[in-house]
């Protein structure tokens, strides 16, 4: 106790030094922690997004089907197995059936991906309530908003459409949007069209046929049905946690330039005050400290200035991170990134991750002052009186 | 009569490394201390008076012989031992003050007593004893650096004096003083030494100090010349 009171007034009582290594070190926990809540909030929303638009607890996917490869649709989907027919007619699972084929808005030709849906699942956030006919004999579809820039239609526009049906053979049909939703997520937007199920089940021949399922948690079916392959949330947001992956690297890269330039300081600040205070640490010793005890003394004052700093962050950084949390950054141009992102960007400060910044933070600011502190143990007391030492 | 004897120093002999070889700075120096003794090391420079003191206050140690202070054999303490020593038992006095800077004048006298975990009720008190023994009640807030020499000397006696020790050792103590403040401390100490029996000892080559001492020890390289005891 008495150690860490003549250790904060020794590191007050030094002025200017202390607020510089105060600052750096502070400066590098809010960044750290403003940049470990903007990745963790990036995430969460991509995760939760996808989940809510897209893969709610997981998938059943056809044996023949893989996201990745559109040439295996033309043989990617078979009759709803009855083990889950229970689940389809609740709801608790969601039939959705791929097919190829290419439109030809304003003259060009489109490649796109057909996909059908019960409009009355609630299931997703996907809106298939939407997709309801316009009375002028057109089959309905709606599209997302990439979708809807990248072929330049809006709701209303009809365009021409052509696809196989199950004997293989071309159809076409005139189709007409009449819905344009906003996902922030890719992979239910971009080169495809939403069709009511029962439209596509039609113009395919495919009657009760699917691709893949969408299973909630009421669909008590989370593994592999009849050859169809359960596929997790693991599996399904893999780019996600690639993407976490990376940017955590990226996070540990900037703390480790960032904590390395505030622990130079600490440390340069360190081996300073044990050059200059050769006569205190005398005094301290004539007094009846033991040399470890003033070693400890020291090691203390260098890790004061992280607990100093966490407390400077504390009054600068928290209403700062707060109101980023409550308003978020915008993101310019965030429909061109491959993964679900919302136009804004609200953080998600964790607990965890604060402490384990500070942690480290004070962990090794401990270790810089403990470092240059060592020596004094085996410092010549006598020559330190005199201020001798070189 | 060796009872009253509180330091014993037996044919100590001090070698620093130098070079290759060694400076002999104390040479077979044989000399006891009793309680209540006003004596000072005088000699020229260099003819080992801090040298005694330092091996007297345990923060070093004679490459021969027996150093005893209270008691304890120098040579043979741990570093947790001698601090033990010198927290309760000797008082230190410097040329340069040593005051603790970031601190007040009381919270440099009440130093010690922190690591000695008294309570606070009696630190307040033995502070304020100490900084009355020194006149300095009223400068109690100030810091080391607002203070003058002759103040920041008298801080030191007191934050010597406080914990009442057997010893104090001071080296040096008027060579940063002027005449009126040397006499001043001079006289504080000698009253000190009356009143609590603490035994002083002394390194100086000044004149004024002297005066006081009731016996002065001649060192002359590193060995004991002569000895002179005076009825003050
Ligand atoms: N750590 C050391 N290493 C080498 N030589 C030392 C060391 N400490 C003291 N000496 C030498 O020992 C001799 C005695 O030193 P000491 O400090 O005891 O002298 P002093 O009598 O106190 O002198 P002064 O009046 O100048 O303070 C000196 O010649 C000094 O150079
Ligand atoms: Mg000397």
């Amino acid at each position: 106790m008495l150690l860490i009171k003549t250790a904060f007034k020794n590191i007050i009582g030094s002025g200017k030094r202390t607020w510089l290594n105060v600052t750096v070190l502070s400066l590098t926990l809010v960044i750290m922690v403003a940049y470990a809540g903007t990745n963790d909030g990036f995430v969460e929303e991509a995760r939760r997004e996808t989940r809510e638009w897209e893969i709610r607890e997981g998938q059943l996917w056809h044996p023949e089907y893989d996201r990745f490869d559109i040439f295996t649709l033309q043989d990617a989907h078979g009759v709803i197995p009855d083990e889950l027919a229970p689940c389809v007619q609740s709801g608790a699972s969601v039939p959705i059936l791929v097919l190829q084929g290419s439109m030809f808005p304003k003259g060009r030709l489109q490649n796109v991906l057909l996909k059908g849906i019960p409009v009355s699942q609630t299931a997703l956030a996907l809106p298939s309530w939407e997709i309801v006919p316009d009375g002028s004999g057109d089959i309905p579809a709606i599209i997302g908003k990439r979708m809807a820039k990248s072929a330049d239609m809006t709701t209303g526009d009809r365009v021409m459409l052509r696809w196989r049906d199950h004997n293989g053979v071309f159809d076409a049909r005139q189709i007409v949007i009449v819905h344009i939703f906003d996902s922030k997520v890719p992979a239910v937007d971009g080169g495809q069209i939403w069709f009511n199920l029962d439209d596509l089940y039609e113009m395919s021949g495919m009657a009760g046929q699917a691709t893949y399922f969408v299973q909630t948690r009421d669909c008590l079916v989370m593994s592999d049905v009849a050859g169809w392959h359960f596929k997790d949330l693991k599996f399904l947001m893999k780019d996600i946690d690639i993407m976490e992956q990376t940017a955590r690297m990226e996070g540990v890269i900037i703390f480790v330039i960032l904590l390395s330039i505030a622990l130079l300081a600490v440390y340069d600040t360190q081996v300073l005050s044990i050059f200059r205070r050769q006569k205190e640490i005398g005094t301290y010793v004539a007094l009846g400290m033991t040399p470890r005890t003033v070693t400890w003394l020291f090691t203390l004052e260098g890790t004061t200035y992280s607990i100093l700093a966490a407390l400077v962050s504390f009054v600068w950084g928290a209403p700062l991170l707060a109101l980023y949390a409550s308003y978020g950054i915008p993101i310019p141009g965030s429909d061109d990134y491959g993964i679900a992102m919302g136009d804004v960007l609200v953080p998600v400060f964790k607990v965890s991750s604060i402490l384990i910044t500070f942690g480290v933070v004070a962990l090794f600011s401990a270790l810089v002052s403990y470092l240059p502190a060592r020596k004094i143990a085996r410092q010549n007391m006598v020559l330190a009186l005199k201020g001798k030492i070189h | 009569m060796k009872t009253n004897h509180v330091i014993s120093m037996k044919e100590v002999v001090k070698n620093f490394p130098i070079g290759g070889g060694f400076f002999t700075a104390l040479n077979n120096v044989t000399i006891d201390f009793k309680e209540g003794e006003f004596t000072g090391l005088v000699g020229p420079s260099g003819s080992g008076k801090t040298t005694l003191l330092n091996i007297i206050g345990s923060l070093d140690t004679p490459s021969q012989g027996e150093a005893i202070v209270l008691g304890k054999a120098i040579q043979t303490l741990s570093a947790k031992q001698s601090a033990a020593l010198r927290n309760v038992n000797i008082g230190f006095i410097f040329q340069s003050y040593n005051l603790l800077p970031v601190y007040t004048v009381y919270e440099n006298v009440e130093f010690a007593l922190l690591l000695q975990k008294k309570s606070a009720t009696e630190r307040r008190k033995m502070v304020m004893d100490a900084l009355e023994w020194v006149g300095l009640t009223d400068k109690e807030k100030s810091r080391p650096s607002q203070l003058s020499g002759g103040e920041s000397q008298r801080v030191a006696i007191a934050r010597a004096m406080v914990k009442r020790p057997p010893i104090v050792l001071a080296d040096e103590p008027s060579a940063n003083l002027d005449a009126a403040n040397s006499h001043h401390i001079l006289k504080t100490m000698l009253k000190l030494n009356q009143e609590l029996k603490t035994t002083f000892i002394f390194a100086t080559h000044d004149e004024k100090v002297m005066h006081y001492l009731t016996r002065i020890v001649h060192l002359r390289d590193g060995q004991i010349d002569s000895i002179t005891t005076k009825d003050n």
